[in-house]
């Protein structure tokens, strides 16, 4: 019983984070009805920025939150601006040609930091990586649980600027319905850069919460994109609420797997949540909480 | 029975009623309106019919055949036709290549599809513009395209959803001497339109509709005449 | 029955030529490559180019092929040019599978779970050691010493997947897809069963693409799960020959694979070792930014934006999908 609580806490720690990645993925496919291709690998971007502030300047992982989250805003608005934005002009027989970009642009970024840092695995190592303490007989990693209490923040900071400001509610219109939002004088494209980036900088977040209990190397971000389009999927496309909820039960599923499967197949359990989801609910959770 | 007919047929996007127990009937060869001020429901009888939404309860016959439940691909297999109100041309291919897509509807071999699909384009006389890319359409021609693509599936019953809306008076009156050609040729129309003078000169029978239940039905004149129906146009003073 | 035309028999003839003039084993075998790469560009290109639904894991279908292939050898003992036979019909039925658990679905479902299910057959290749060996691999014994058996099977696939693209295109088939693609709606009001037609594509498209697989593990003589299921190089490199050379064009993905493979052998290479080693390195990078730079640029592929390239603006622009009916 205590192993089954000790997995479960651990899958909803971490799904916590998996939850920040789904909700800027989310997010982009909700305003942009695209697949971003290039999460994960945006978040790995992230990741080594936090790695050499912690290297360089021993500044703290949660403070180089502030640094990693806009730096990969910036990037992910340029990268709409320039890359993905153009190509709406374009008339082209492929319609998943801004997805095929993402791909260009993620297989861009992980080679560019393999180029710099090489493919060696690495690690940021806090006081606080392996410390843990005890409720009732079940461990908590300290920095599972800051991390986890940041997401929830984050989130929450979110859903505050998307229901009660202006811009956060000209980003659900947009989403809702396009040229609708166009006419009520919305400005779509800066819009759709806005997104990208805070979807980017939420990855960065997630990525960032991630690095004192992961290691890091360049090949990072394409499981992680994997993680992210099955969250998305799972909640249902385009629904944060559901987004977050795909991301704990991913989280839970993955730990559970590992713990009683095989550690090897944590992987497939992704994929095999996606499949099923596929076959027996393809609008997602997002249909049976009607959110 | 008739040739078409609807029974009770209901329509609801969750607690919106779109079509409300609407039931009626079609003969062979007649020219049927149906009309309705806007948002009143009759773009989703045609999606009902063809199978685009599921009905919610009601029945549709076709000849001997129950439309409930069929997939769109086989209500047209069986010989219902429709157009787009919001014309949609496979816009890549040229426009002799549109029509012969939907002439395979009955044959296999290219050349029978090829043979059919000039015949619908001579008989809607489009024929001048067969090599065009469908994208390089103006909008009358792109209406009538949506006609003949109809035309090429060979249907018993032709759908027409507001073809005449957005052309000149001059296209409009090639427009009425088109319908009435195709029915000459012994097809079955349900129009839905605004233009008024068009649909009174042209239908049979009239069935208006608001808020998806029907409020009057008959010869043109007596729907014309008909104080409901002047009301849900107009309002009530 | 339409006359081939003269560029075409041209090309053949010469294809056919080529190893006797050029005896280099090196050459010959980039060539065969490059033949490979026409099937599995051109199979690829029917089902994302012609029928609008886009594959994110062909290497599932190429995979599967060398793996029946290998597995022929390694568990029944077999001769591995049965999965020349046996390749292509088992990736069909894998493509079967995945179109009727997707193809009922409206949205990107198609095109997600391609690259969810070619992430699973690589992790059960990786993982099912007891039937694949894992990442040790398959490793036959080749047949021929000579590349020039190989050479002449390749160059008939090629035409054969070729030819069968342009009988398709000609058929009630190819005017269904293409109108499946433009618009899914009016493809069903005019009497298409959009998910028979997309499952047919998809069968098709996986077939040669499995037979390229089972191709080879016949000749390379050894398979990985990351070589064959690799999402960069086969899935991705797949996408990338049909839009360099023209996505939607009967002779796109085969410009496109020979352009494509030379241009992996050169950075591979470093300029054929005339570059510091660097660059070699940078090949997957070079690789990501030809398809920013493909996708910005050159949205149709060299033979589709023709015009576009040769600057010829007043030229009628080359439809993408024409009869050219008599």
């Amino acid at each position: 019983m205590d192993v089954f609580l000790q997995t479960l806490v651990a899958g909803l720690l971490i799904g916590g984070i998996y939850a920040l990645i789904g909700i800027g993925m989310t997010l982009i496919m909700g305003v942009m009805k695209i697949i971003n291709l290039a999460h994960g690998q945006l978040m790995m971007v992230a990741m080594y920025i936090t790695y050499v502030l912690f290297e360089q300047f021993h500044l703290d992982p949660y403070f180089a939150l502030l640094v990693a989250m806009p730096c990969l805003f910036v990037i992910g608005a340029l990268l709409q601006k320039y890359l993905l934005n153009p190509l709406l002009k374009v008339d082209s027989i492929l319609p998943e040609n801004q997805v095929l970009m993402t791909v260009g642009i993620a297989m861009v970024l992980t080679e560019i930091i393999r180029f710099i840092f090489r493919s060696d695995y690495r690690s940021v190592k806090t006081g606080y990586s392996t410390a843990t303490f005890y409720i009732g007989g079940i461990s908590f990693n300290i920095a599972m649980f800051i991390a986890f209490g940041i997401a929830v923040l984050l989130t929450v900071a979110l859903f505050f600027f998307l229901l009660k400001t202006d811009v956060g509610k000209s980003v659900r219109a947009t989403a809702q319905n396009k040229e609708a939002a166009l006419l009520m004088g919305i400005n779509a494209e800066w819009i759709t850069v806005l997104t990208y980036g805070l979807g980017s900088a939420l990855a960065a977040a997630a990525g960032t919460l991630l690095l004192p209990i992961y290691y890091l190397f360049p090949d990072i971000g394409g499981p992680f994109t994997l993680k992210a389009f099955v969250i998305t999927m799972l909640g249902g496309m385009g629904s944060t609420i559901g987004a977050i909820l795909g991301g704990v039960v991913l989280g839970v599923a993955e730990s559970l797997g590992a713990t009683y499967i095989s550690m090897a197949l944590k992987d497939a359990v992704a994929m095999v949540i996606f499949l099923l989801v596929l076959i027996f609910l393809p609008g997602g959770l997002k249909t049976l909480t009607k959110i | 029975m008739n040739f078409f007919e609807t029974q009770h047929l209901t329509k609801r996007f969750g607690g919106l009623i779109a079509v409300n127990d609407l039931s009626f009937g079609v003969e062979e060869g007649e020219i049927f309106g149906l009309i309705g001020p806007n948002g009143s429901g009759k773009t989703t009888v045609f999606n009902l019919i063809t199978g685009s939404y599921p009905i919610t309860s009601g029945t549709i016959q076709f000849k001997n055949h129950r439309l409930n439940g069929l997939a769109t691909w086989k209500i047209c297999k069986l010989g219902v036709g429709r157009t787009f109100q919001v014309v949609k041309p496979l816009r890549r291919m040229t426009v002799l290549d549109n029509v012969i897509a939907s002439a395979f509807n009955h044959t296999g071999s290219l050349h029978e599809a090829r043979d059919k699909a000039l015949q619908a384009l001579e008989f809607c006389d489009l024929i001048e513009k067969k090599d065009y890319p469908a994208k390089g359409l103006t909008i009358g021609d792109r209406k009538r395209l949506e006609i003949t693509r109809a035309l090429a599936t060979e249907p018993a019953l032709l759908l027409l959803d507001e073809t005449m809306a957005g052309l000149t008076p001059q296209e409009q009156t090639e427009g009425v001497e088109l319908i009435r050609k195709i029915r000459d040729a012994g097809i079955t129309i349900i129009i839905v339109e605004h233009i008024m003078h068009v649909i009174m000169s042209i239908c049979d029978r009239i069935l208006c509709i608001n808020y998806g239940q029907e409020i009057a039905s008959g010869l043109p004149a007596e729907v014309a005449n008909n104080q409901d129906v002047i009301e849900a146009y107009l309002g009530k003073d | 029955m339409k006359r081939i035309s003269w560029p075409t028999i041209v090309v053949i003839a010469l294809l056919v030529l080529f190893p006797l003039v050029v005896q280099s084993d090196y050459y010959r075998h980039i060539f065969i490559l490059s033949l490979m790469w026409v099937v599995i560009g051109s199979a690829w290109n029917l089902l994302a180019g012609y029928t609008g639904q886009v594959s994110f894991g062909h290497a599932i279908f190429f995979g599967t092929g060398a793996y029946t292939a290998g597995l022929g050898v390694t568990k029944l003992g077999i001769s591995a040019w049965w999965g020349m036979l046996l390749g292509g019909p088992v990736a069909l039925l894998v493509g079967l599978i995945i179109g009727w658990i997707c193809f009922r679905l409206r949205g990107p479902y198609f095109a997600l779970a391609t690259i969810a299910i070619g992430e699973i057959f690589r992790l059960v290749a990786i993982d099912w050691r007891s039937m694949t060996d894992g990442m040790d691999g398959i490793l036959i014994i080749q047949s021929f010493r000579s590349k020039l058996p190989y050479y002449y099977l390749a160059l008939a696939l090629a035409i054969a997947c070729v030819f069968a693209v342009y009988l398709v295109l000609r058929s009630k088939w190819g005017y269904y897809f293409v109108a499946i693609r433009e618009d899914q709606d009016v493809a069903e009001t005019i009497g298409i069963s959009s998910f028979r037609y997309k499952s047919l594509s998809l069968m098709i498209s996986s077939y040669f693409t499995g037979m390229a697989g089972a191709f080879y593990m016949n000749y390379m003589a050894f398979i990985d799960p990351h070589v064959v299921f690799s999402l960069h190089d086969i899935s991705i490199m797949a996408i990338l020959v049909a839009i360099i050379g023209g996505v939607g064009t009967l002779w796109g993905p085969a410009v496109g694979a020979f352009i494509m493979v030379w241009l992996q052998e050169i950075f591979r290479s470093a300029f054929f070792g005339l570059l510091p080693q660097w660059v070699s390195e940078a090949h997957v990078l070079v690789f990501g930014l030809l398809v920013i730079f493909v996708i910005r640029y050159l949205a149709n592929g060299i033979v589709g934006d023709w015009s576009k390239i040769t600057g010829d603006w007043f030229k009628k622009k080359q439809l993408s999908y024409s009869s050219s009916g008599n």
